[in-house]
C-alpha cells in the first residue's frame, strides 16, 4: 500500500531478488507458471499497467483486467470492495489503480488474494518508490552516503514525496530540493528533515547544484496540477536539463526520472551514458517481478 | 435545580461541555443500549459556569469510553459501583476511531463508497493527530464530527 510497509531489511531481501532476477531471467522463467495477475486500472495508466503485465508473464504467469473504470463494473456502480471479492475467484494476485486514495487499501481489506497499490491518485505510488530504490541501487551499488537532488514539481509530486519519505531511513543523504519558489517542497516535509537532523538545501537554480550531485531525480511538471494555463506555460520552462548542464555535472551522477517526461530533459541528454531514465524503467519490471514473487509466496504460506 | 437520582452501577460523565452531552450519547451509542441513561444540560458550574452531565446506569464492564479522549479530554468519568464512586476512569486516545469524524478529502474512497466506515488511527499520540486509514488525510481535534 504505502512504500514503507516493508522494513528496510525486507527491501533488501526485494531488491536482492530483484538483482537475481535481473542476472538469472531464465531462472524464473516459470516461477509463476499456472498463476494469474488481475491489473484493476479504474484509471488509464499504460506504462504502469504494462510494466505489471510484462513483470509477471516474465514470471511465466498469466494476466488479465481491466484498463479505465468505463469497461468495468464500476462504472454500473459497483464497490471496490464487491469487485476485488469477485476478482480474489479469478486471479492468485492483483495490480489495482485508482483515482481515489485509498482505494486499493479498501480492496486489500477485502480481499482474498494479495492486492499491490499500482498508485492512487495524489496519494501513494509505492512500485514507482521500489523502482527509484532499486535503480538507485544498481546503479550506485547502495543506499545511503549521497548528494541527491530532485528537480521540478517538488510540491504537488507524490513520487519526490514517496522518494524523500523512502530514503530518509539510509544513512548520509544530504538533499538538495530544486524548485521555483511556487513548487517548493511542503512544509511538512522539511520540518520532518529538520526533526531527524537529516541536512537539505533548497535552491532555485539547477546549474547552480549540479556539480555537487551523485544523483539527479527529475520530475515532470504536469499540467493538471496547476488551476490555470498561464501559470503552468512560465513554470514548466524553468528546469530544463540539456548538455551544457550535464557537462557541469559529475562524471558519475545518474539521472534519474518517473517518465513520462515532457520537455523538462532534452533529447540530446539520452545518450549520455548517465541517463538512465529508460534503464530505470526496466528496473521497474524486475521490482515488481520481485514484488509479485514475494507476496505469491507469502500468501501461499498463509493458506 | 433538576434532581436526578443516584445510580448503582454505571458511569457518571461530568464536565462536558454545555450542549455537547447529545452528541456523546451517540458516539457512545447509548441509543443501542437499554439502559436507564440521564441526560442534563446546562448545569451549574463553578468551573465552568454551565456544563452537560451524562449518567448512565449500566454493567461497568460493557461500555467503551475510549473515544471520549477523542472528544473531549476535560471530561471526568466517574465509574459507580454499590452506589458510590469506585474510580475515576483517565481518558486514553484510542489507537482507532470508527465512524466519529468524517474523512474530508474529496479525492478520498470514503467520497465515493458510502457505505465505508470512516476509521480514523493515532498517528501522533502527542499532538493528537488522527489519519484517514484510507488516504491518511489528517484530523486533529477540531475535526468536525460526525
Amino acid at each position: 500500500m504505502n512504500p514503507l510497509d516493508f522494513s528496510v531489511e525486507e527491501l533488501d531481501r526485494l531488491f536482492d531478488l530483484a538483482d537475481d532476477i535481473e542476472a538469472n531471467p531464465a531462472k524464473y522463467a516459470h516461477a509463476c507458471e499456472g498463476r494469474k495477475l488481475a491489473t484493476c486500472f479504474y484509471e488509464p495508466s499504460t506504462r504502469t499497467r504494462l510494466s505489471f503485465e510484462a513483470a509477471m508473464l516474465n514470471l511465466g504467469g498469466q494476466v488479465l483486467g481491466f484498463s479505465d473504470a468505463g469497461s468495468s463494473s464500476a462504472s454500473k456502480g459497483e464497490s471496490v470492495s464487491d469487485t476485488i471479492r469477485v476478482i480474489s475467484c479469478y486471479a492468485d494476485i492483483c495490480a489495482m489503480r485508482h483515482p481515489k486514495e485509498g482505494a486499493p487499501m479498501v480492496a486489500a481489506s477485502r480481499s482474498a488474494i494479495p492486492v499491490i497499490n499500482a498508485g492512487d491518485g495524489g496519494h501513494q505510488h509505492p512500485t514507482q518508490t521500489l523502482t527509484d530504490l532499486l535503480t538507485i541501487r544498481a546503479l550506485k551499488g547502495r543506499l545511503g552516503n549521497f548528494t541527491i537532488g530532485l528537480c521540478g514539481d517538488l510540491k504537488f509530486g507524490r513520487t519526490v514525496h514517496s522518494l524523500i519519505n523512502a530514503l530518509i531511513r539510509y544513512p548520509g543523504i544530504h538533499f538538495i530540493f530544486i524548485s521555483p519558489p511556487e513548487l517548493k517542497v511542503p512544509d511538512y516535509i522539511t520540518d520532518m528533515l529538520t526533526e531527524r537532523g537529516i541536512t537539505y538545501e533548497e535552491v532555485i537554480r539547477l546549474e547552480d547544484s549540479i556539480a555537487r550531485l551523485d544523483l539527479l531525480y527529475m520530475t515532470r511538471v504536469q499540467r493538471e496540477r496547476f488551476f490555470n494555463e498561464e501559470d503552468y506555460v512560465r513554470l514548466k520552462d524553468f528546469y530544463i536539463l540539456n548538455k551544457e548542464k550535464m557537462n557541469l555535472a559529475k562524471k558519475d551522477m545518474f539521472v534519474l526520472h518517473p517518465l513520462p517526461r515532457v520537455n523538462e530533459i532534452s533529447v540530446e541528454v539520452d545518450d549520455d551514458p548517465r541517463a538512465v531514465y529508460f534503464k530505470q524503467a526496466q528496473y521497474g519490471v524486475y521490482v515488481r517481478m520481485a514484488l509479485i514473487l514475494t507476496l505469491l509466496e507469502s500468501a501461499d504460506k498463509d493458506r | 435545580m433538576l434532581n436526578v437520582g443516584k445510580i448503582e452501577e454505571g458511569f457518571v460523565l461530568d464536565h462536558i461541555k454545555a450542549g455537547k452531552s447529545l452528541s456523546i450519547y451517540h458516539h457512545l451509542q447509548l441509543d443501542k443500549l437499554d439502559c436507564t441513561v440521564a441526560i442534563i444540560k446546562n448545569a451549574r458550574s463553578n468551573k465552568m459556569g454551565k456544563k452537560d452531565i451524562l449518567k448512565v446506569e449500566c454493567d461497568i464492564n460493557t461500555l467503551n469510553l475510549d473515544v471520549l479522549a477523542f472528544i473531549d479530554h476535560n471530561i471526568t468519568v466517574n465509574v459507580i459501583k454499590d452506589g458510590k464512586i469506585v474510580d475515576k476512569k483517565e481518558l486514553i486516545l484510542p489507537r482507532e476511531i470508527k465512524n466519529v469524524i468524517k474523512c474530508r478529502n474529496p479525492r478520498c474512497i470514503t467520497s465515493i463508497e458510502q457505505e465505508l466506515p470512516h476509521v480514523f488511527v493515532l498517528a501522533d499520540e502527542e499532538k493528537e493527530i488522527y489519519r484517514c486509514k484510507y488516504c491518511e488525510e489528517k484530523a486533529g481535534k477540531s475535526a468536525s464530527a460526525w
